[in-house]
C-alpha cells in the first residue's frame, strides 16, 4: 500500500483524517508542523491557537492511539518569512489579505509536501473539507467538499497539478456531524473538541493586537477620515483597524446616512467613507491567478466568484488579462470587494483557480482633500 | 514498518532491570506506610528507605545522612545550584558560580535565572574543542568569592569525561564547593565521592535501568544547603515532601546491579560503541565524532554530519526502526543548533547535525551491522533532500 503523511493538528478534522487512511489500509505517518509560538508572560506560552503543546500532545495521542509514527517539523523560520511577513506587510500596504491563502501556496503544499516526500511518501493527506476528482482527459480537479458550510476550497484554490496529483482528502466526502459520529466511531479522544479556527497564528483572534505587537511602529499611525468630497469628516486611528465596506466603529457621529469604509489610502494614511450606494462595485481585478487545470480558458468564461472566504458566490464574467490578471464582471455589484483577500473562480462545485483581488483604481476623490 | 526496533537512547531512558521491578513490588500496596509515621507500617517503609540509602552509600563511599533523595537528575542540579548559591548569599559569603556552557539546562538555565533575578554573578568557562575542561582554565576563572564550581562527570551529548578529582582539588584551593552532576556517568564510571573530591553530585535513576521520578543528590557533610523545596522537613529539612518509597528502593536496586555487574556490561557496552564509531567514521563522508574518542562514556557515540539537520535525520532513522537522538529537544519541533555544538565551535551548517546513539545491556553487535548498514544511506538521502530544498 502506498505511504500517505497526514497532517495533523490535533484537531477533530485531521484526526478522522489520519484514522480513514489507517481503517483502508495505507502506511500512514503523522506530521505537525510547528508554525508559531509567543510567549506572553513568564510561564505563559502563546496567544496562538494552533501548534500549542496542547494541540501537539492531542496530535500525539492519536497519533499513538492509531499506532502510527509521529513527528513534529520545526517550521517556525519559514511560516515567519513567507506568510507572518506577508501578512504584515500586506496590512501595511492597507491591503487585507489571507494568510491561509499564502500557507496553502508556501507551507503545506510546497515545504511540507517536499518534506513528506523526502520521507518516502507517495502523498500528503490533510483534514480539509474539499474532493479531488480526475476529468475524461485525466486531470485533477478541486471541487468542494459536501459539506458546504464547511467547504474550503477558497484557501486551496492555489493549488496545481502536480499538488493535487500528490494529495488526500479524506474527509471530503463527508459532513461535519459525520466526522464527529466517525470521530466517536474511531474512539478518537478528540472527538468533541471545538472547531478549528483560521488565522491559526492570531490566538485571540485578533489581529489587529497582532500587528500592533509584531508590525512596524507606523503602521497604527493616526490619519484624516475623508468622505468623497475631500472633506475631513474624522480622524481614525491607524489604518489597519480599518476594513472595506465595514460601517460600524468608523467613529463618526452625525447626521443622515449610514457611513461605509471605501477606501484605504496607503499613501495619505486616510481613510475615505461614503454612502451604501458609493460602496458597491461590480468589477474587480485578481492578480496572480492560479489556474487549477494549468492554462487559463481561451476567452472569457461565466463563473461563479467568492470574494472572500466565507462569501455567497456570485455569478459574473472572468475576462483574462495578460500577465495572469482576470477582469471580474460581476451582474450585480458587490458591496464588500476588499484588495488582498482572494477571488476563487467556481463552476458549480468544481473550483477553476482563483487569484489576489488588486488594488482597483484608486477611487478618486470627487476633490482634491482641503 | 522494519521488524526489529533497535533502541539506541540509553543516554535518554533505559528500561527498568526485571530485578528492580521486583525489588520495588512490595512497597506499593503491601509495604505502603509513609516513613514519617510513628505505626508499623510506617516503619517498615523507613526500614526499607534508610537501607536503600545505606546501600547507596556504600557504592558513592559516603555517609547515609549525606543522601538527599530526590526526583531526578534536575531536581539534584537545581538544588545543588540553588542550595549553595543562595546558602552563601544569605551567609555573606562570595555567590560567584563558575559552570560551562556544555552542562545540562538544568545547570546552565538555572545559573541563568540565579544571575539574572538573585544576583549571582556566573563565568561560564569556554572548553576545548572535544569538549574538556582542564583545570588551568578553572584556576583562570575561579576568584576569592566563588562559591560553587559545577561541572558534569561525563557529557550527555558528546560524552566527554572531566578530570573531576583534578578540577576539584583546584575548587578547593579557593575554598569553592564543587558540584558534579553524575547522570550519565552513575553505572559506568566510578562515582566514588572520595575518590573524585567532590562536594556534591546528582544522579537520575532512570539512567543506570531503576525507575523514572527518582534520583539522589550527595551532599558533604558541613555543606549549607538553602532547600528549594520547602514543607515537612523531610530529608533533615533540605528537601520537603511524601518520600516515594518503592521508587527509591528501586534505584538502591538499580544501582547495586549496575556496580556488581560492571565488569560485565563496561566491556559489553565499550566493544559496541567502538564498533559503532568505526563503522560510521569509515562509511560516511562529511562526518566528525564530537567529545573524545577514547575518554568518552562508555556507552556513548556522537557524531556530527556536515549538511544534515538532526531532527530530519532522526525522523527518517525512526522510520528505519532505529531510535537515536540529537542534541536538541527536537520532539516539540523546536530544533535550534545545539548549544553545546555551538559551544564547541561547530559552525551553524555542523551544529543542526547532531546524532547521538547509546547502547545499552540489550544492544547486540548484530544491531550495531544493521546501524552501519542502515546510516550511510539514511544520511546520503537527507543531505540529497536538503541539497534540492535549499
Amino acid at each position: 500500500m502506498p505511504t500517505v503523511v497526514v497532517a495533523m493538528s490535533g484537531g477533530v478534522d485531521s484526526s478522522v483524517a489520519a484514522a480513514l487512511l489507517v481503517e483502508q489500509g495505507y502506511n500512514v505517518i503523522g506530521m505537525m508542523m510547528r508554525l508559531w509560538s509567543e510567549e506572553t508572560a513568564p510561564g505563559l506560552t502563546g496567544h496562538n491557537r494552533c501548534c500549542t503543546p496542547e494541540q501537539m500532545n492531542d496530535a500525539r495521542r492519536v497519533a499513538d492511539m492509531l499506532d502510527i509514527p509521529f513527528y513534529v517539523l520545526d517550521t517556525r523560520d519559514v511560516f515567519r518569512h513567507k506568510i507572518v511577513q506577508f501578512f504584515i506587510d500586506q496590512h501595511a500596504e492597507g491591503l487585507t489579505p489571507n494568510p491561509c491563502l499564502a500557507c496553502n501556496m508556501h507551507i503545506r503544499f510546497d515545504w511540507l509536501l517536499k518534506n513528506a516526500v523526502a520521507l518516502g511518501a507517495d502523498y500528503l493527506a490533510t483534514g480539509h473539507y474539499a474532493r479531488i476528482t480526475r476529468s475524461a482527459d485525466g486531470l485533477f480537479e478541486l471541487r468542494k467538499g459536501y459539506s458546504l458550510d464547511k467547504d474550503q476550497s477558497y484557501v486551496l484554490s492555489v493549488m496545481g497539478q502536480e499538488q493535487l496529483r500528490q494529495t488526500m482528502f479524506p474527509i471530503g466526502e463527508y459532513v461535519k456531524p459525520q466526522v464527529r459520529e466517525l470521530a466517536a466511531k474511531f474512539g478518537l479522544p478528540v472527538a468533541s473538541k471545538h472547531d478549528s479556527q483560521d488565522l491559526c497564528f492570531l490566538g485571540d483572534g485578533d489581529y489587529r493586537r497582532f500587528l500592533r505587537e509584531h508590525g512596524p511602529v507606523d503602521l497604527f499611525m493616526a490619519g484624516p477620515i475623508f468622505n468623497r468630497h475631500g472633506e475631513q469628516v474624522g480622524t481614525h486611528d491607524g489604518l489597519p483597524n480599518y476594513t472595506i465596506g465595514q460601517r460600524k466603529g468608523i467613529g463618526i457621529s452625525g447626521s443622515g446616512e449610514p457611513l461605509y469604509v471605501l477606501d484605504l489610502d496607503r499613501q495619505r494614511n486616510a481613510v475615505i467613507v461614503g454612502t451604501r450606494e458609493e460602496l458597491g462595485r461590480d468589477t474587480l481585478i485578481a492578480g496572480r491567478v492560479n489556474w487549477i487545470a494549468g492554462t487559463p480558458p481561451d476567452e472569457p468564461i461565466r463563473a461563479e466568484v467568492k470574494i472572500r472566504y466565507k462569501a455567497k458566490p456570485a455569478p459574473a464574467m472572468l475576462e483574462p488579462l495578460s500577465d495572469g490578471q482576470v477582469n471580474v464582471i460581476f451582474d450585480e455589484p458587490l458591496r464588500d470587494i476588499t484588495p488582498g483577500q482572494g477571488a476563487v473562480f467556481y463552476a458549480d462545485d468544481l473550483c477553476l483557480g482563483g487569484g489576489l483581488i488588486q488594488r482597483v483604481e484608486r477611487l478618486e476623490l470627487l476633490a482634491k482633500p482641503h | 514498518m522494519p521488524d526489529r526496533f533497535i533502541y539506541l537512547d540509553h543516554s535518554a531512558t533505559t528500561p527498568v532491570d526485571e530485578r528492580v521491578i521486583a525489588a520495588m513490588m512490595p512497597y506499593f500496596s503491601e509495604i505502603y506506610g509513609n516513613p514519617s509515621s510513628v505505626h508499623r507500617v510506617g516503619r517498615k517503609a523507613e526500614t526499607a528507605m534508610e537501607d536503600a540509602r545505606e546501600k547507596m552509600a556504600k557504592i558513592l563511599n559516603c555517609r547515609p545522612s549525606e543522601i538527599i533523595f530526590t526526583s531526578g537528575g534536575s531536581e539534584g542540579d537545581n538544588l545543588a545550584l540553588r542550595g549553595v548559591g543562595l546558602a552563601s548569599k544569605q551567609l555573606g559569603r562570595g555567590t560567584h558560580l563558575i559552570t560551562s556552557p556544555l552542562e545540562h539546562s538544568a545547570i546552565s538555565r538555572t545559573a541563568h535565572q540565579l544571575e539574572d533575578m538573585f544576583g549571582l554573578p556566573t563565568t561560564f568557562l569556554q572548553p576545548n574543542r572535544a569538549g574538556s575542561i582542564t583545570p588551568d582554565m578553572l584556576r583562570e576563572a575561579i576568584r576569592e568569592d566563588t562559591a560553587l564550581v559545577s561541572l558534569m562527570l561525563a557529557n550527555n551529548e558528546i560524552g566527554t569525561i572531566l578530570p573531576i578529582a583534578e578540577l576539584a582539588a583546584v575548587a578547593h584551593e579557593k575554598g569553592a564547593y564543587f558540584h558534579t552532576d553524575a547522570v550519565q556517568a552513575t553505572g559506568q564510571l566510578d562515582v566514588d565521592v572520595q575518590k573524585l573530591g567532590v562536594d556534591l553530585l546528582s544522579m537520575s535513576a532512570h539512567k543506570f535501568y531503576g525507575p523514572k521520578g527518582v534520583g539522589a543528590l550527595y551532599v558533604r557533610e558541613g555543606v549549607p544547603l538553602v532547600p528549594s523545596q520547602t514543607g515537612g522537613s523531610h530529608e533533615a529539612g533540605r528537601r520537603s515532601g511524601t518520600h516515594n518509597v518503592p521508587l527509591i528502593v528501586g534505584m538502591a536496586a538499580a544501582l547495586e546491579i549496575a556496580y556488581a555487574e560492571y565488569d560485565r556490561w563496561i566491556p559489553h557496552f565499550t566493544d559496541l560503541r567502538d564498533h559503532l564509531i568505526e563503522g560510521v567514521l569509515a562509511a560516511i563522508p562529511d562526518v566528525e565524532l564530537t567529545g573524545e574518542r577514547h575518554n568518552r562514556l562508555p556507552s556513548h557515540a556522537s557524531f556530527v554530519f556536515k549538511q544534515v539537520n538532526g531532527n530530519t535525520l532522526l525522523m527518517h532513522l525512526d522510520m528505519k526502526g532505529i531510535a537515536g537522538s540529537s542534541g536538541s529537544a527536537c520532539k516539540t519541533g523546536n530544533p535550534a543548533p545545539s548549544e553545546v555544538l555551538l559551544a564547541l565551535g561547530y559552525d551553524h551548517d555542523w551544529a543542526m547535525g547532531g546524532l547521538r546513539l547509546t547502547v545499552g545491556r540489550h544492544t547486540t553487535h548484530a544491531d550495531i551491522d544493521i546501524v552501519l548498514d542502515v546510516l550511510p544511506k539514511v544520511i546520503e538521502g537527507v543531505r540529497r533532500f536538503s541539497m534540492a530544498s535549499a
